[in-house]
């Protein structure tokens, strides 16, 4: 618990140090609301024995005029005022601190996430990197929001214990008893609910997930029947939610009465003392009224401090995934040299000795502390390396197919070609250069990349297109115009549907936009990648989606296009494998056997096997009906 | 599609049927609530115990009266230790009794989400019924637990403290009630634009994450044509958007809280100053004006929280609404009225569809018309046609996933509506394209297909698939994990083990919806081969995205445009020189 408040209390510090103008406003404004209230306090104490106990039990000869009283009045109310207007700064620059902080770790993990390798991202699940910039930031800063308060209330109590000193030592030591009571009971309550509430949320995560599971899979449990066995599955979740619910109840049912009754036996005691110190003549009706009045005020503020308890955990909690992030030292190291620009003609390529193993999945930066609900189990094998030794050459200008079955390690070398990520041993060689001595920005711009799945920014038809190439400050040899993106569109077969749009290249598309079909988002992604007229096009099965014909017209229309370039193509199709000069197939993440397609079908019965299986199966039937009608 | 959520009930009506679907919740509701009731009488004990010490105690006639007090507030201290106690009682019992009928509630709304047609539960959807038996069962117990709680001690506590003030003296208890109620009727109005910053905060809280997902779910292509810069304006401009909305809501709350202190400070000044003018004319004692200090303060929580807690109640009510109308959502696929009910006779199954129209619920497109067709049992079908042609719908018919607009579908002689979904779909097995894992292992995954069967026969049911190999190169075999929906696996793996799990469940008709769709086609072909033998003694249909299949059934069945437009052997069909014959072509044009 100490350890968790130092912690937290440090990254709170850290956040003052970044926002430091807001935060002093914050702070500024807490102060006056925290001497303000006091004061009222100690005025309502003032006015009761000056004005008060002389104007209602006419002692002290009955001075006190009319104007006295609403003299009284207004200075209650002018100290009430300020006291607003602190109230007022402090909730308003909290709010602007604590969200000028989220927006500056949401834009600062937005940018890791952009420079992270991409092996890194391969080892981390999307949806907890989505939740980290969401919901782990948020829960950093929200104490953000109480803390102000919390400090105020520090100077509240030490106001109010100086004027009730100064009133009455004696019963301001009893009336401040209840201050140290009223945060035992504060620290009491966290220390005991922080691994209820914990329980609960875990337990309310893991409903979620079974529920979600299971209405994902709804159709295979409605195909099975299964539903019985799934509502069970779900109302065990259910109840022992229901059980730690209760359990959290009862202790939370405890501390709000607590709380309430604390300030109440403390002012109990004040009366009691106080009439006892009246007696002696130490003190007088207006002190007594001003010490009372005081706790009652204090009862509420001093919650601040539970709450602060409450957010701090999850300040440790969110802050240590945030940071786990952002102190990520895993980089692409980019080289210094350049390529030759785009219209230097297609870049032979080549490999030497690739192999790549894929990433172990990362590790929850608090997995120790907690069950990550929605894992299931881990796999206890190391996966064997997804390439082993790859070595291809691949003469400028020329197509190469590469084949092989499901999981052979297609996608993976795809990736290597582009320096999507980096091989574990071996070397990519574009135009003669290792990839990983280029500088930034240079694979890119020479080499393209179409993966299998292709992925719809939420944006305009041209804006999927250009991906900022259109920007003002794109250097103009480079800048794409509405010319190229419908040249591009054109090569890419799609310039019909996107004419076809209600708004053209306006219109958007992804995801709160007009859905488009695997085929249109296919040709899409081919058209970002012929935009860019890349020396060296990777097609990762991105044309199976389209129906022969029109990927017959894609890949025809890129070799009449004359620009010249050097095309990898991960492809099953015969018609496909057709239009390449040279084929590479691959298992298991080895080559086995490369050269012109006719040769390797010849001595390759695993090719073979592969690219003729449906036609070798319909032959094979026809072989057996033609038997069946010969014995006929 | 919408079938799911209707328009609104009327309020009553909703607030009944909830307590019809979670009685725990009323149960003893009326004894919490009377002992809420007497709570709120320690609230009084202060007030009370302020204005005897100064009017009987210290300005007791002859000097203070210390024996007097200390009494006093002793009693007053029992009074508040006991209204300790029964607050928490109260809690306690509250929090039992709504848990409890929660619980029951979250878990019909799941069981009538799995009732309800699977048709009706995609993409967004779901997102949503999982809201209705977390997040929407959540809100209603965080109003009950909390909200109604302090709306009902509010009410005593004010009711209470209002009486009081007007026994002492009527004419200050005007100006404390003139001074609340302005504030109480404002504060509902203020709710208002609060409640619209904070859905405007949510709504771009939605499009920040949406930007920031493109950074994580898009990397790959952000990498490959080096378009950072883009997604870092995007990404700069959704949080700055965020971050204004959240500072704007922020200022609304800060008013709204603000506006409470100022009247509650005005409130003190008021009662100080009337309340003098008043003791000077001697119509008020010094104890009950200075007891009006802390009768007034009792105003002040309820009219900060009331506000806050009738927002709760609205959200309370909205999701109470939105749980009883998913339970209240007419089932699209009823189970057979008791009377009705009939066995689907053992063996093979054999189909028959007649005269079968089918349109999506709330649309008039027909997306089959007129379908009869005959599939003796034992026989092999393989239904073709393009994207959109009606085949994955008669695929759900004969599954009784849907009930037809139109005609009937006759299983072994029994209507498909006259079988109990349980036994129905014990026997008559789909196995869709999309092959759906639950986050466990690849042998729990196989095992739901026949709840009980051990190790052995998962492994027996692959090995009968030709698929002993594949499990066998995994290197944790059956104890290899999915991971979540089974994407650890490729697409074609995942088909695998569904097809083992629809195996291993040992059907008499197993309906194949593209069911090996993404597997590589030397594995097809094998798969293929395999399944011929594991069907013989079953009735199969198979959705065909391929004609390969079709070439290996016995019937082939051709849909166009939501019509059956030829049926027959594969040969004959190309033959005959129709539709069939022309899908055909262009297959083998393709397969080169």
């Amino acid at each position: 618990m100490s350890g968790t408040f130092t912690t937290g209390m440090r990254t709170m510090a850290r956040g003052a140090r970044e926002e430091p103008r807001l935060f002093a406003v914050a702070i500024a404004g807490s102060v006056v609301y925290g001497v303000g209230t006091a004061a009222t306090g100690w005025l309502v104490g003032r006015v009761t024995e000056r004005v008060v106990v002389p104007a209602v039990t006419g002692s002290a000869g009955g001075s006190v005029s009319t104007w006295d009283v609403w003299l009284a009045g207004a200075a209650l109310m002018a100290v009430t005022v300020v006291t607003v207007a602190g109230v007022l700064a402090r909730r308003i620059w909290a709010g602007a601190v604590a969200f000028a902080l989220q927006a500056r770790y949401r834009r600062r993990l937005a940018r890791r996430y952009l420079e992270l390798p991409l092996s890194w991202h391969h080892a981390h699940p999307a949806g907890r990197l989505l939740a980290t910039a969401g919901s782990d930031v948020e829960a950093t800063w929200q104490a953000m929001l109480v803390l102000p308060f919390a400090l105020g209330v520090v100077v509240l109590i030490g106001v109010a214990a100086v004027a009730m000193a100064a009133a009455d030592p004696l019963l301001a030591a009893v009336a401040l008893l209840v201050v140290p009571a009223l945060v035992a009971a504060n620290v009491v309550y966290q220390r005991r609910m922080s691994p209820r509430v914990t329980q609960v949320q875990r337990l309310r995560g893991e409903v979620s997930a079974t529920a979600h599971e299971s209405f994902e899979g709804a159709l295979v449990v409605k195909t099975l029947g299964l539903a019985d066995e799934e509502v069970e599955r779900f109302a065990r979740d259910a109840d022992r939610l229901r059980a730690a619910n209760v359990a959290a109840g009862r202790t939370r049912g405890a501390f709000e009465p607590v709380i309430e009754a604390l300030p109440s036996l403390g002012t109990l005691a004040v009366l009691a003392v106080g009439t006892a110190r009246a007696a002696s003549g130490a003190v007088g009706v207006g002190d007594l009224v001003q010490i009372a009045f005081l706790l009652g005020l204090l009862a509420f503020p001093v919650r601040s401090f539970g709450w602060l308890l409450s957010e701090l955990p999850r300040t440790v909690a969110g802050d240590a995934r945030v940071q786990a992030v952002l102190r990520e030292s895993a980089t692409t190291p980019w080289g210094e040299r350049h390529l030759p620009d785009a219209g230097a003609g297609p870049a032979p390529l080549a490999t030497t000795g690739l192999s790549y193993r894929h990433p172990a999945p990362a590790v929850d930066p608090l997995a120790g502390q907690r069950r990550h609900h929605d894992s299931g189990p881990t796999p206890r094998h190391e996966p064997s390396p997804a390439l082993a030794d790859v070595s291809l050459d691949v003469a400028a200008g020329s197509t190469v197919a590469v084949v092989g079955s499901t999981g052979s390690g297609k996608s993976t070398l795809a990736g290597l070609l582009v320096r999507l990520v980096d091989p574990t041993s071996g070397a990519v060689l574009l135009d003669g250069v290792d990839v990983r001595e280029l500088a930034e920005g240079q694979v890119a711009g020479a080499a393209a990349l179409v993966p299998q799945s292709t992925f719809v920014f939420d944006d305009t038809v041209r804006g999927n297109i250009a991906l900022g190439l259109d920007a003002d400050d794109v250097p103009p040899d480079r800048r794409v115009g509405d010319d190229d993106i419908w040249e591009a569109l054109r090569l890419a077969r799609a310039d019909g549907f996107v004419a076809a749009l209600p708004n053209g290249l306006d219109e958007l598309v992804g995801e709160r936009g007009s859905t488009l079909s695997g085929g249109q988002r296919q040709r899409l992604a081919l058209a970002r990648a012929l935009v860019r007229k890349p020396r060296l096009l990777v097609l990762d099965d991105a044309t199976s989606a389209l129906d022969p014909a029109v990927e017959r017209a894609v890949l025809d229309g890129l070799a009449a296009s004359g620009a010249g370039t050097t095309v990898v193509v991960v492809a099953y199709r015969p018609a496909t494998i057709a239009l390449a000069d040279e084929v590479v197939h691959l298992e298991r993440g080895r080559v086995v056997d490369r050269g012109p397609a006719e040769e390797v079908a010849a001595r390759d019965a695993g090719y073979r096997d592969l690219v003729t299986a449906y036609a070798r199966a319909a032959r094979d039937r026809a072989d057996e009906a033609a038997g069946r009608a010969g014995r006929a | 599609m919408s079938t799911a959520v209707k328009s609104s009930a009327p309020r009553e009506g909703v607030l009944r049927r909830a307590q019809e679907l979670a009685p725990e919740i009323a149960q003893g509701l009326g004894v919490t609530l009377a002992i809420a009731a007497a709570t709120t009488v320690g609230k009084l004990v202060v007030p009370v115990a302020v204005q005897q010490t100064v009017d009987t105690g210290v300005l007791a006639p002859g000097g203070p009266d210390v024996q007097r007090v200390v009494v006093l507030c002793a009693v007053a201290a029992v009074i508040v230790l006991l209204t300790t106690v029964t607050a928490w009682v109260v809690n306690v019992r509250l929090f039992r009794a709504t848990e409890a009928g929660l619980a029951s509630l979250r878990v019909r709304a799941f069981r009538h989400v799995h009732d309800l047609a699977v048709l009706t539960q995609s993409g967004e959807r779901r997102g949503a019924l999982v809201s209705r038996v977390t997040s929407d069962v959540d809100t209603i117990s965080t109003f009950l637990q909390t909200g109604m709680l302090v709306l009902v001690l509010s009410l005593g506590q004010v009711v209470l403290a209002t009486g009081l003030m007007f026994f002492y003296s009527w004419q200050l208890a005007l100006v404390v009630l003139g001074c609340f109620l302005p504030l109480v009727l404002l504060r509902h109005r203020f709710q208002r634009p609060v409640a619209q910053a904070y859905a405007a905060v949510r709504v771009r809280m939605g499009e920040m994450l949406s930007a920031i997902s493109e950074t994580v779910v898009g990397a790959d292509v952000i990498r490959a044509h080096a378009a950072s810069a883009r997604s870092w304006r995007t990404v700069d401009a959704a949080v700055e958007a965020h971050r204004k909305q959240a500072v704007k809501a922020q200022v609304a709350t800060a008013a709204t809280f603000s506006s409470g202190v100022l009247v509650s400070g005005l409130v003190v000044a008021l009662v100080l100053v009337v309340g003098t003018l008043l003791g000077m004319n001697g119509d008020l004692t010094l104890g009950r004006l200075l007891a009006f200090l802390f009768l007034a303060q009792l105003w002040v929580g309820p009219v900060q929280a009331t506000a806050e807690v009738l927002n709760e109640l609205q959200n309370a009510l909205a999701g109470w609404r939105r749980v009883v109308e998913l339970i209240d959502t007419p089932v699209v696929v009823p189970e057979p009225s008791r009377d009705r009910v009939r066995e689907l006779p053992a063996g093979p199954v054999e189909v028959r569809v007649e005269d079968v129209g089918y349109a999506y619920p709330g649309t008039d497109r027909a997306v089959l018309t007129g379908v009869s067709l005959h599939l003796p049992a034992g026989s092999r079908t393989a239904v073709v046609g393009e994207t959109g042609s009606g085949k994955t719908t008669l695929a759900r018919l004969v599954t009784r996933l849907v009930d037809p607009v139109q005609g009937r579908v006759v299983l072994s002689g029994v209507d498909a509506r006259d079988l109990p979904g349980r036994e129905l779909h014990r026997r008559v097995v789909a196995v869709p394209q999309e092959g759906f894992l639950f986050d466990t292992t690849i042998g729990e995954n196989v095992r739901r297909g026949r709840p009980g069967s051990s190790d052995d026969d998962v492994r027996a049911a692959f090995a009968e698939l030709g698929l002993g190999d594949w499990l066998d190169g995994l290197p944790d075999g059956l104890d290899t994990p999915v991971g979540q929906r089974g994407e650890r696996l490729s697409a074609g793996e995942r088909q695998l083990v569904a097809l083992a799990r629809a195996h291993l469940a040992d059907p008499d008709l197993l309906v194949l919806d593209e069911a090996t769709s993404s597997v590589d086609p030397a594995t097809e072909v094998r798969l293929q081969r395999a399944l011929e033998g594991v069907l013989s003694g079953r009735t199969s249909v198979a959705i065909a995205h391929r004609l390969s299949t079709a070439e290996a059934a016995d019937v082939v069945v051709v849909v166009d445009g939501g019509r059956v437009v030829e049926v027959g052997a594969a040969g004959e069909l190309v033959r005959a020189g129709g539709a069939y014959a022309r899908l055909h072509g262009a297959w083998a044009a393709g397969r080169g």
